[in-house]
């Protein structure tokens, strides 16, 4: 077992860890993080991503010593005192989830994907979101979504949105 | 005590709401199966044959019992006695074969990925450390794979049936009096008319819901409680206890969030009874959750058909028989509804059109691959294919438009309802109308002229528009059909509204949804019926001692069928909370009118509120004599009919005729669903389905080795479309009202997916039929496109090779070392 420390959606934890155990098994099953999901077991479909200091990372794919020492950000930590991220208002107003289950880490790549470039195009927020499967909405309300965002200014890291707001990127819809 | 306000507002019925169900699914605060923690509760993991076909000699679980954590490994002579069994709830006819279907085998694994033990250890990881600690001596056995080997019975994937054969199920015009002779029609049209021979392949699917199956029970208390990530907990409740003999009442099943099914978890599994037998056995909660490698192996798959089809028609393109041959795959088992999945498709290959005669044979067989069964559309997409690629080419033969040849045959808006020569009934339709305004929002014309310019210049990119005017049948099911299909259930619907007495109303469905938004559709249309706010109803659903009766979600029948019992059962509480607002108003219950949650008397001010009866009746200080006080009521709705959406699909692939690579211009298609609770929801459900429609037609297929290993058994391999993959769509409706339904409403979850793979594939076979390609295999995948074109031009396959690749010099390999010279072999599926 091995020690680490690590700040998970503002809370500092100390845990004593396996060291083979994946950082999304130390979130759900340690800290009963369990808005964070797994949904394949080869790091293709992203629902487990979360941000590492500010960076969207595939929880499957980062080992929980790996964090040691850094700053998490799930999909529970993105609302301020009540209030949703943009990204999250976004997909609620543009009915960008069905089933809900790809939604955590598919809106914690739409925000790092914005963090990149707070002005994308259509196809830009494509390949942005291409490590993210979702099976339930053709991803057609989910680009909406992120451009609907980007309109809102939801480009700044994990906390609530208050960057001045800039155009909609892309196509029209 | 406190009275909400009543609405006074617009209807719900027809609003763009925002879903109730979001705020928990956005801010992490989901109920999954997986999340849920039970004191003292274990972990399984499942230890699975990686034969085809194998008789099992042996099991040493010595190591794995002694495996740190390890609190029981079970094998199926453990519970051989109690287990249950995984059940086919439709033989399609009277002597269908259908093998046992165990949980945890005896001793015969017919497919891979079959459970041949248990581990029960106090983490998951645990679990699955000793499940690799587990021996299992196998025989292997030949393993039969393929449907059409199947039918030759020369490997058996069961020895003991003695034959791979399960049912063959025949609908035939003539004989059922609901149309003529198909061999006298095709002879006809042999000696003068057109006659149109194919065979297509349905190629394997996998339903890939992106939430893997997961189960905790808990047996501990007097009633045994499952969790379970499924489409029907109800059915799986009642299979429990058929199966297993626990008495139906000792069996609480609860559907908590479930992240997606589209059909693929219509259906109890092997997984579910193992971990029921398991912590039956241990006396603890246990918990199964499968990675998606186990997922993709052993939940059932869809599709899997060879479709043969004779279409015939007169030299003018009215078209006069279809013949339809279908062998059908069924995988290793016949699953909950596998075996009625190609029967489901029988009355749609017809479609929308006017022919005098049709026949319709399936025979199922058994084979050792992973079960097939319901995936998102179940038989209608297998036949809407057929009947929409042989359209398009007739339209060829003939020599006129595809919208044209489908304008002349389909059934005009004036011939509604219209009985088809399947002997279904479509009581409502307009083709007109929707194909008329998808040409309008697809640009036709301006297409049309854009492809004529390619192919006048020869552009390498060829542009191919592909037309898809889908009906289907949904909405199961009226039960005295289902009853006369041999099917084990009903198809009714069941509703509960109580009225509580703060003035907040509890809706009960026995449907059980899985991300399409029943919460917030059902609320629209209780605020509507009640006259209460949306925000005050709270709609509960998914677990058998919550909403008692139920039949469940798939089909497309939640709305159709659910909604309405809905519908009737708000109208009892009203009838009700007539006679006691009588009362309190000192009026004749004739002289009330109820209207926006109201009741008052007719010409006067006069008036009290259906929340206040709520209240009224929960005190019970002042009730009429006799009234038994409550207003709450049940309603179980069961159809006549199924219901009939259509619509008129458009798509544009721009095909590269030197890579054979597609990309999508551009996706229209105009739906009629009847009336719309929620455009919202509609069009995403819409959304959706197109994508795993056109999934089908361009990348998705489960593929397995000679050995009958899955290859395609992980996310790397089995391609799913990512955002990078697609387009945008355009989407809209023109509705004309159900009249099997007071609603108006028709089914919408399948139909995307029912219409949008024959319209990609025929955008991708216009773009090259002056190539001379007539039939690209599914999935278009670019290797395949690009086979297509060189298989139909002069230049042989083998000549193309060299001259394809100019750029590289002859005998040289077209990648750095370390190149073996195969690299090529392996590309594409």
């Amino acid at each position: 077992m091995t020690r680490i420390s690590v700040t998970v959606d503002g809370v500092d934890y100390s845990d004593e860890v396996e060291p083979r155990t994946l950082l999304v098994h130390y979130l759900r099953e340690q800290l009963g993080k369990t808005g964070t999901v797994v949904g394949c077991d080869t790091s293709n479909c992203g629902a487990c991503t979360v941000h590492l200091d500010g960076r969207s990372v595939k929880s499957c794919n980062v080992l929980a010593v790996q964090a040691d020492g850094h700053d998490v950000t799930t999909i529970e930590g993105l609302a301020t005192n009540g209030e949703l991220h943009p990204m999250q208002q976004a997909f609620h107003e543009c009915h960008a989830l069905q089933c809900g289950y790809c939604t955590p880490g598919m809106i914690m790549q739409a925000i790092d994907v914005l963090n990149d470039n707070p002005n994308p195009s259509e196809q830009e927020i494509r390949v942005g979101l291409e490590g993210n499967l979702c099976r339930c909405t053709g991803y057609h309300n989910i680009v909406k979504a992120v451009q609907q965002a980007a309109g809102a200014g939801a480009a700044t890291g994990s906390s609530a949105g208050t960057t001045s707001g800039s155009t909609l990127g892309g196509e029209p819809v | 005590m406190t009275v909400t306000e009543e609405r006074t507002g617009t209807p719900e019925i027809g609003n763009r709401r925002l879903r109730k169900e979001d705020q928990r699914l956005i801010t992490g605060r989901t109920r999954w199966t997986d999340n849920i923690i039970l004191p003292g509760m274990l972990h399984a993991a499942m230890v699975r044959s990686p034969h085809a076909h194998a008789m099992v000699t042996g099991i040493d679980t010595e190591a794995a019992r002694k495996a740190p954590g390890v609190v029981a490994v079970v094998t199926g002579a453990d519970v051989k006695d109690g287990q249950g069994a995984v059940a086919n709830a439709w033989p399609i006819t009277a002597d269908q074969k259908a093998p046992a279907h165990l949980p945890i085998v005896l001793d015969h694994v017919a497919c891979a990925g079959e459970i041949v033990a248990v581990v029960v250890a106090r983490t998951a990881a645990q679990a699955r450390d000793a499940a690799e600690l587990v021996d299992v001596d196998y025989d292997e056995l030949p393993a039969v794979l393929d449907a059409k080997e199947a039918v030759d019975d020369a490997v058996l994937a069961h020895p003991d049936l003695g034959t791979n054969k399960s049912a063959l199920w025949r609908l035939d015009s003539a004989d059922q009096g609901s149309g003529g002779d198909v061999d006298e029609e095709i002879d006809k049209a042999r000696a003068e008319g057109i006659v149109i021979e194919r065979e297509i392949r349905q190629q394997r699917l996998i339903p890939s819901f992106m939430e893997p199956r997961s189960t905790v029970v808990d047996p501990t208390g007097e009633q045994i409680t499952v969790w379970t990530s499924t489409q029907v907990p109800h059915i799986l409740r009642f299979l429990i206890a058929a199966t297993t003999g626990i008495p139906e009442s000792k069996v609480r099943v609860i559907a908590p969030d479930v992240g997606g099914g589209f059909g693929g978890k219509l259906q109890t599994t092997a997984e579910e009874f193992a971990t029921l037998a398991v912590a039956r056995l241990v006396g603890k909660p246990v918990k199964y959750t499968e990675t998606r490698s186990e997922s993709l192996v052993s939940g059932h798959h869809g599709r899997d058909q060879y479709q043969k089809l004779t279409l015939a028609a007169t030299k003018d393109g009215t078209v006069t028989a279809l013949k339809v041959d279908l062998i059908a795959n069924l995988g290793a088992y016949v699953g909950l509804v596998g075996g009625g999945v190609p029967v489901l498709g029988a009355w749609m290959y017809n479609a929308i059109y006017k022919f005098r005669a049709y026949r319709f044979t399936v025979q199922t067989v058994l084979t050792n691959t992973t079960w097939v069964d319901a995936y998102r559309g179940a038989g209608r997409p297998e036949a809407t294919f057929a009947i929409e690629r042989l359209m398009d080419d007739l339209a060829a033969e003939v020599g006129v438009d595809p919208l044209q040849i489908r304008e002349q045959n389909w059934i005009r808006n004036d011939e509604f309802p219209f009985t088809s020569v399947a002997g279904m009934t479509y009581d409502s339709g307009n083709y007109e109308v929707a194909t008329a305004r998808a040409v309008e929002l697809f640009d036709y014309e301006g297409l049309r002229r854009e492809q004529s310019e390619r192919r006048e210049r020869k552009d390498p990119v060829q542009l191919g528009i592909g037309v898809s005017t889908f009906t289907e049948m949904c909405g199961l099911a009226p039960s005295r059909v289902l009853g006369a299909l041999n099917y084990g259930a009903g198809g009714w619907e069941h509703a509960s509204v109580r009225m509580l007495a703060t003035g907040k109303v509890e809706v009960i469905t026995g449907t059980s949804p899985h991300g399409q938004g029943h919460e917030t559709a059902w609320s629209q249309i209780a605020a509507d019926r009640l006259g209460v706010p949306f925000e005050d109803i709270e709609v509960l659903h998914g677990d058998t001692q919550i909403a008692p009766r139920g039949l469940d979600t798939y089909g497309s029948r939640s709305l159709v069928v659910g909604g309405e019992a809905v519908v009737r059962a708000a109208d009892k509480v009203v009838e009700k909370a007539k006679v006691v607002a009588a009362h309190l108003l000192e009026a004749s219950a004739d002289d009330l009118e109820f209207s926006n949650g109201r009741f008052t008397v007719r010409g006067t001010d006069n008036g009290i509120g259906i929340t206040e009866i709520a209240t009224a009746q929960f005190t019970s200080h002042n009730l009429p004599a006799g009234f038994e006080p409550g207003i709450d009521a049940d309603a179980t709705f069961d159809p006549d009919d199924f219901s009939f959406p259509h619509g008129t699909h458009l798509c544009a692939v721009e095909v590269d005729t030197e890579t054979g690579q597609t990309t999508m211009r551009k996706y229209v298609c105009v739906d009629d669903v009847g009336q719309i609770i929620n455009p919202l929801i509609v069009e995403g459900q819409v959304h959706g389905g197109l994508l795993q429609g056109i999934a089908q037609a361009l990348w998705e297929e489960a593929v397995f080795d000679d050995q009958g290993t899955l290859v395609t058994g992980s996310f790397v391999d089995y391609t799913l479309p990512t955002a990078a993959d697609t387009i945008s769509f355009v989407t809209e409706n023109t509705t004309s009202p159900s009249t099997t339904n007071t609603l108006g409403t028709k089914g919408v979850g399948e139909a995307g997916s029912i219409a949008s793979t024959p319209a990609v594939v025929n955008a991708v076979v216009d773009a090259l039929r002056p190539l001379g390609v007539t039939d690209v295999q599914m999935p278009c995948t670019p290797k395949r496109v690009w086979k297509a074109i060189q298989s139909a031009g002069s230049v042989s396959d083998a000549a193309t090779i060299d001259s394809a690749q100019p750029h590289f010099d002859p005998g040289a390999p077209n990648q750095d070392a370390p190149d073996t010279g195969t690299s090529t072999n392996g590309a594409g599926q």
